[in-house]
Order: C-alpha cells, then structure tokens, then sequence
C-alpha cells in the first residue's frame, strides 16, 4: 500500500513550483489529475515547451523538465473558459480532496472557481495557492519568477563573496522550495480535512516561504540590530556567525576544480593539521579566535597546499580523519558516482512514449512501510482524459467524442 | 490571546519528541508554529546549537543563542541525560506518548542508549521514527563527518552557483539550506506517515538522507545530466547553464542591484517600455527606442498574424534589453522593481534580508510576528509566516525555551516519577 492512497488531488499547478509538489504527492500513491488547457497545448505551463530534449523532435510532450516534474500523474484537457468545460471541472471538483494551482492571483476568482464556489462543489475541501507575492498585500498582482523570488527575499543578496556583485543561487532554488512547502501546506490541509472534516484555503507566497529561510539572520537584525548588508558581508563560503575557521572552498589540480573544508571545533583542527602538514601545527593557530584573527592568511595557506591536489584526494584525506570535506562535484560525478544515492535509489527509470527510457528525479526520503514510487512517466498532453471522463466522471462515449470535437477537451 | 479565544491548530492532535541534534531544529519548527506540542530533549547543559552564535547582545549563554531562538521558538524543553537509566525510563514513557519522533545524529549511540528506532517501534507500534542523516544510515557513506558547507558542495547546489570568473569558487548561499531543505522532507515524509498510520494503525521508520535532498533541489543541473547528458557551468546571477547566457543583474542608481529577467515579449510590455523611458527623459540616449514603439503595434509586431511581422525581432529584443538596463541604472533598485511591475515588467531588487523583511509588502502581509521575551523585557520580531493557513493558522505560541524549562511540567503530565533530574 502507499500513504495517499485515499487521496485525489485536481491539480492546476504548472512549472517546477508548482508541479513539484504534486509530484511528490504522486510518488507517495495520491491520484493526482492534472487539468490542462487544450486551446493552446497546455502552453501555460512552460515547462512542456523548453528544452532540453532529448533528439530533435519538439511538441509538448517532449521537455525533459516537464516530464521530470510530472511524473507519476495522469493528465487530463478542460477548457475552462467554456460553460461545458467548467461543468466537467466542477464534476472533477466534487470528487477531489484538494485543488491545487500556481496562477497569478485573482485568476481562479475570474475562472468562477475561487475558494468560496470551490468549498461550494466539495464541502472539506484543501485549496492550495501559490504565488510570489500572495492573494493580498500591495504587490499582489506583481509576477515572478524563480530568480526574482529569490532577488526579493534575501536569496541572491546572501549568496556571494564579500563586496562583490551578489552571486545569488545559479538556479530556480525557490521553485524547488516554493513546491516543497506546497507539499508541506497539502498534507498539513489533509490532515485536518481528515480529522476535523474541515477543508481550507491556504495561501503560499514563495517569496514568504523565502524570507523564513535566512536562520537566525533576521533575529540579529531584530534583536541587535545587524543586518547583512555591511562591509565584508556577505560571504557564502565562511561561517556566517564566525563559529568556525577554516570554512571555505579552496582550488584544487584541474580546470575548475575546487574542494570544501569546515572545521566544526578545535579538536577537527587538530586533526586536519595533521592531513595539512607541518605549518598547521603551529600554536599560533590552535584556537578559533586565533585562525579567525587571520582568516584570510589561514585560507590562503590551506589553498597553497589544496591547489596542487585532486580534490577528490583531499576531501578523502580529510574524512578520513573526521574533518567535513567534499570535492565541489560536477553533476556527472554526484549523479553516477556515489555509491550512497546507488543505494538509495534515487533516479528511477520511466518509460515515456514519445521521449523513451529515461531517468528522473526520485525523492530523497524513504518510508520503512509505505514509501514512494515512480512507474510512470509524466502524461501526454490530454493521455488521460477518456478515463477521467469516463471513468471517474461517468461521461459515456459519445458524450466525450462531442467534447472532444467540440474543443471542450 | 487566551487558550480558549486561539484559533484551532493545524496539528494540534500530535506530540512530537525531538531528541535535539544537528538537523533536527528546524523540522521541529514546522511541527511546533502548526500546532503541534513540540517536546524537545535536551541533554544537560542543554543542546549544541545553543552554544551557537549570534547571541542577544553578543552575550553568549545558551538560552541567548539566536540560533536556538531560530530552531526552537514554540517548542518545550525537557532536559534528559541518556546515560542515566532512569533518565531513558523517563523518555521510554514520554516516547509511548508521542505520535512522531526525529532524530538526527544519534548514530552510532542508538543501541547504547537503547533508541535503535525498530526496536523502539517494537514497543510503541504507533510512533512515526524520523532519521534526518547527511548520508542513507548503514550506507556505505555512513558516518562520514559533513556539515552544510560539505553537503551542498558534494551534492549540487553548489556548482551551480558563483560567478562568471571561474578563477572565483563557486558559492554557498547562506541560511543553512540544507538543514532547511530537509527539515521541510522531514515533515512532508512525518505527514505522509501519519496519514497512512490513520488506516493501518501502524506507525513506520522516515529516512531524511541529505545528500539525496541536495542532488534533487538543483532544477536543471541534475535533469539535463539525467537525460542529456550535458553540464551546466555557474554564471553570475543567472541561471548555470550550458552556454554562456547574457547577463541579467544591473548595477542601480542607489548601489544595488536588480535582475532583469525574462526580457518583454508582447506589443504591450514594448509599449510601456517605450513610454517609461519618454517618462523619465531617456529617449534621447536611447535612439533605438524606436524599435520599441514599432513593436507596441499588434499588427506588425513579433507576434503578429504569420508573414506580416514587419518588425527585426533582434532590433526589438536588443533595444527592450537596454532600455531595461538604462532605466535600471537611473533608479533605485526598489523603485526599478515597483516601476516595472506595475508595467507588468517582472523584474525583482536584490534585497538583503534585513531590507526584505522591513518591505511594505512584508510588513503588510504580517510577516513580522512579535513574540514576548519577558525575562528579558523585550518584544521580538520573528519571522514568519511560512505558509498562511485561513482555518488553522500557523503561529509562535511562545518564546524558545530555556534549558529545561518544562521537565518537571512534562514529567508531571506524564505521571513519570520526577525523582532527582539530571541539569
């Protein structure tokens, strides 16, 4: 048996934030139907339509993103925007415990499917939003994206070294954790849903998701009044409290090859100067307050000696004595080359029918009696729609054939 | 607000024990702001991180560790030393109480402490055990020291961010990501649990490996290599990707800056374009404005009816891209972003934190959440809320506790004969 079983999930959601979450619920075993728009191909979710792919063939099947972010689900056209649309949509509704979307605010209420007409068709019902900026305040009809959720929570500003441009996160990291709380606020509806009876909405603005993930860095600013925009600051790569020295990422032999150290305490000194050779055992650096006194001149030593070594070397060198070290991997060596995600099982293998065998992302929890799976491939555009309507939704075959020529789905 | 007046809590059915190590902190949290009576085991002298800093006044002392603050608000705290028998006893009888338990670097202390989770699952059949490790326990990685700095630097997140200058490292963004990543799993894998544990009655083990967190929180690095086989390379603030892209942050008027992001697309966007930069007086530095106007007019633009577009889609993409970054460089960057979204112009400031949470639309969404300290006579500021639940909200119901403060209140409840404690 899998843990969701029991649960429907009519899904809305587009893109990496939104249709992340729903996958995760999809591998924990909840039928989750998404709804797409069969006037444009389900375009809205942009996903379909990137690359990369894997030949020369393009359509909105055939993003590899799309599928790696769907996997597990069935798929299912509705026009929305047409009274007959909104009839099967209300139907689908009625027998779903939660609908889930990541549309600009205000867009359900204009569709005629706000929380209110949605809790209306299904009383108990969860209804998850998520937006960048939430369903009130004044920027609620402004529009994200990843980077711009990032830019405008603290994100970028805090990942970079000190007095340069902000790095910021080379990648949609809010999209990944914007869907994570999605997943969060679903399973948290569903649970009082299931011991209430009682459904609700709950709003999502991933760049309030964001602003909570600074640590303790908003408590400094508000109990003692220091922020991280000051000279020196921000950098990524140090201890961000000075609570450890060396903490950084030094350059190892070959092109772009770096390796990251921490000592935690005192006693991890000691022990990576013996890995570190003889200069490291001198007194004047045994102490913290010491090796942060000179931070720069300590990182600068342990480069000279990083810089003409394989970083995989040195990080097992370190290990090996109890200090936390790791080779900056590339994705080739994370993804084939560690033998703990070989255990884990961590990218699955689907069959797609358009894109072929190709592997995904699995999740990176496992539940000892009823953990995920991933058998499926990300649907096609409409694959499942004669089951949706006719299975579940009762409509018979001619009825969907009508639908069907009609554009309705 | 009194007990009978708050509203219902989200989680409020479950007890949660949190035997308090190094990735436990912050998945406690998410349990405790949603209702959930959070009761976190200590040992004496209280856990690590509250010997972190920052601390209040830079003073150091374990219940000043904001750190802890940061992990610990709305929680209880139960001091136990497990090396003492009647201590275990007392938590054998807390733990037949609790409905999830999370443990994160317990390791090989389990069987002395007689916490190896199966065996405890033996004797409480309902418990839901949640293991947050760097690496799968028992793995052939098990045991290997790691910190944050070493999991998003083994595991993805970090090649993928730095700058342009690959003489320059690549980059850790700041917050403890992955501890907030997998306490975020954490919960999620508790929840799911717990659902299944409503209809079969049982409780199970939830493995949070980090390692694993990290290699699947990468967007693109990780699915391009999965089916293309290709390797994304850090750009400053941009996506890494595997050609070099043109750069997206502008330097703005106030020494900040702006991301630009996806560049205007419809005859629309081209015309607010167009007409903000005739706004602020710009047109003349700006000759290819012209570009822009051609493209506000639906017929000939880039998305017009096939054949007659009469418009050079490089002139117009080029000259939008400029435009942004001219007017950019002329404004503050809060004043770039709100200028430009209000012309539906997605654009975002880079804000350092402090300035995210003091913004008029936090303040306004009550992102800042006062909880009493009243030992220390002050009110703070957390922040919060993650998630805004209507029928259940999410809140801090108290301050972070001090070392212990509720072991005999705990003990009493449970009837556990109090005798002498331990702290």
């Amino acid at each position: 048996m899998t843990a969701l079983e029991h649960v429907r999930i009519c899904d809305l959601t587009g893109q990496l934030a939104g249709a992340g979450a729903t996958k995760i619920l999809a591998a924990l075993g909840a039928e989750v139907i998404r709804v797409e728009n069969p006037r444009n191909q389900g375009r809205w979710d942009m996903m379909r339509t990137v690359g990369p792919y894997v030949d020369d063939r393009r359509g909105p099947n055939l993003g590899v993103g799309f599928n790696n972010h769907n996997v597990g689900k069935l798929g299912v056209t509705i026009d929305l925007a047409d009274p007959r649309g909104k009839e099967l949509f209300a139907d689908l509704v009625r027998i779903s415990d939660a609908v889930t979307e990541n549309f600009a605010a205000g867009v359900m209420d204009r569709l005629g499917f706000g929380y209110e007409q949605l809790r209306g068709l299904r009383e108990g019902v969860v209804y998850v939003s998520s937006s960048g900026f939430g369903a009130d305040g004044p920027y609620r009809e402004f529009k994200t994206w990843g980077p711009i959720v990032q830019a405008m929570s603290g994100l970028t500003f805090t990942s970079g070294l000190p007095d340069m441009e902000p790095a910021g996160w080379g990648y949609s990291y809010m999209d990944h954790m914007g869907a994570y709380a999605m997943a969060l606020a679903l399973l948290v509806g569903l649970h009082v849903r299931d011991t209430t009876g009682q459904g609700q909405w709950i709003d999502l603005a991933t760049t309030e998701a964001a602003l909570t993930l600074h640590g303790p860095a908003l408590l400094d600013w508000t109990v003692n009044g220091r922020g991280r925009r000051r000279p020196g600051q921000p950098n990524g790569n140090h201890a961000i409290y000075d609570e450890m020295a060396p903490h950084s990422v030094y350059p190892a032999r070959g092109d772009d090859c770096w390796v990251a150290i921490a000592c935690r305490d005192d006693d991890e000194w000691v022990r990576a100067a013996g890995v570190l050779g003889s200069w490291a055992h001198d007194e004047q650096w045994r102490t913290l307050a010491a090796r942060l006194a000179r931070q720069d001149e300590l990182d600068a030593r342990i480069a000279a000696w990083t810089a003409d070594r394989d970083a995989e070397d040195t990080a097992r060198a370190l290990v090996a004595v109890g200090v936390p070290a790791s080779a900056v991997r590339r994705p080739p060596e994370r993804i084939d080359g560690d033998p703990d995600l070989a255990g884990w099982g961590l990218f699955p293998e689907v069959e797609h029918p358009e894109i072929g065998r190709t592997r995904v992302e699995g999740l990176p929890i496992h539940l000892s009696e009823t953990d995920w799976s991933i058998a499926s491939a990300a649907p096609c555009l409409g694959q499942h729609t004669d089951y949706v309507l006719g299975e579940l939704l009762g409509r018979d075959a001619d009825t969907i054939d009508e639908l069907r020529a009609a554009g309705v789905v | 607000m009194s007990a009978a007046d708050a509203p219902p809590a989200a989680l409020g059915d479950l007890r949660v024990v949190e035997l308090a190590g190094e990735f436990t902190g912050l998945a406690g949290r998410h349990f405790a702001d949603l209702g959930a009576d959070v009761v976190v085991v200590e040992p004496p002298g209280g856990a690590a991180i509250r010997h972190l800093p920052p601390f209040v006044d830079d003073d150091p002392h374990p219940d000043r560790s904001l750190r802890w603050w940061s992990e610990a608000a709305g929680k209880r705290s139960v001091v136990l030393d497990l090396d003492l028998a009647a201590d275990r006893s007392r938590l054998e009888v807390l733990l037949g109480t609790a409905d999830v338990v999370l443990e994160s670097d317990l390791g090989a202390r389990l069987a002395a402490v007689d916490l190896v989770p199966d065996t405890v699952l033996a004797r409480h059949p309902t418990l839901v055990w949640v293991s947050i490790t760097p690496f799968t326990r028992d793995g052939p990685r098990d045991g290997e020291p790691a910190c944050d700095l070493t999991i998003l630097a083994g595991g993805g997140p970090m090649w993928s961010c730095g700058y342009d200058d690959h003489r320059l490292p690549p980059v850790r963004g700041q917050g403890y990501q992955s501890h907030q990543m997998g306490a975020v799993y954490a919960a999620i894998g508790a929840l799911a649990a717990i659902a299944a544990r409503r209809r079969t009655g049982r409780g199970q083990r939830v493995a949070v490996n980090l390692n694993a967190v990290a290699n699947t929180t990468t967007e693109i690095a990780t699915y391009n290599w999965l089916s293309v086989q290709s390797v994304v390379q850090r750009q400053t603030g941009r996506h890494a990707a595997p050609v070099v892209t043109e750069p997206l942050q502008v330097r703005t008027a106030d020494d900040g800056y702006v991301t630009t992001g996806v560049p205007p697309r419809t005859p629309a966007q081209f015309a607010a374009l167009a007409a903000w930069i005739a706004e602020l007086g710009l047109a003349d530095e700006l000759p290819e404005v012209v570009f822009l106007q051609q493209a506000s007019d639906p017929d000939r633009a880039l998305g017009a009816p096939e054949g007659n577009a009469t418009v050079d889609a490089m002139a117009v993409y080029s000259a939008s891209r400029d435009a942004m970054n001219l007017i950019a460089s002329r404004l503050p960057a809060l004043e770039f972003f709100v200028g430009a979204q209000r012309r539906d112009l997605p654009v975002g400031a880079v804000l350092a934190p402090e300035e995210a949470f003091e913004n008029e639309h936090s303040v306004a969404r009550g992102m800042q959440v006062p909880v009493d300290h009243p030992e220390l006579g002050r009110t703070v500021r957390y922040p919060g809320p993650p998630l805004r639940l209507m029928r259940t909200p999410w809140r801090i119901v108290r301050r972070p506790p001090t070392v212990g403060e509720h072991t005999a209140d705990v003990l009493a409840e449970l009837g556990a004969d109090p005798g002498p404690l331990a702290g």
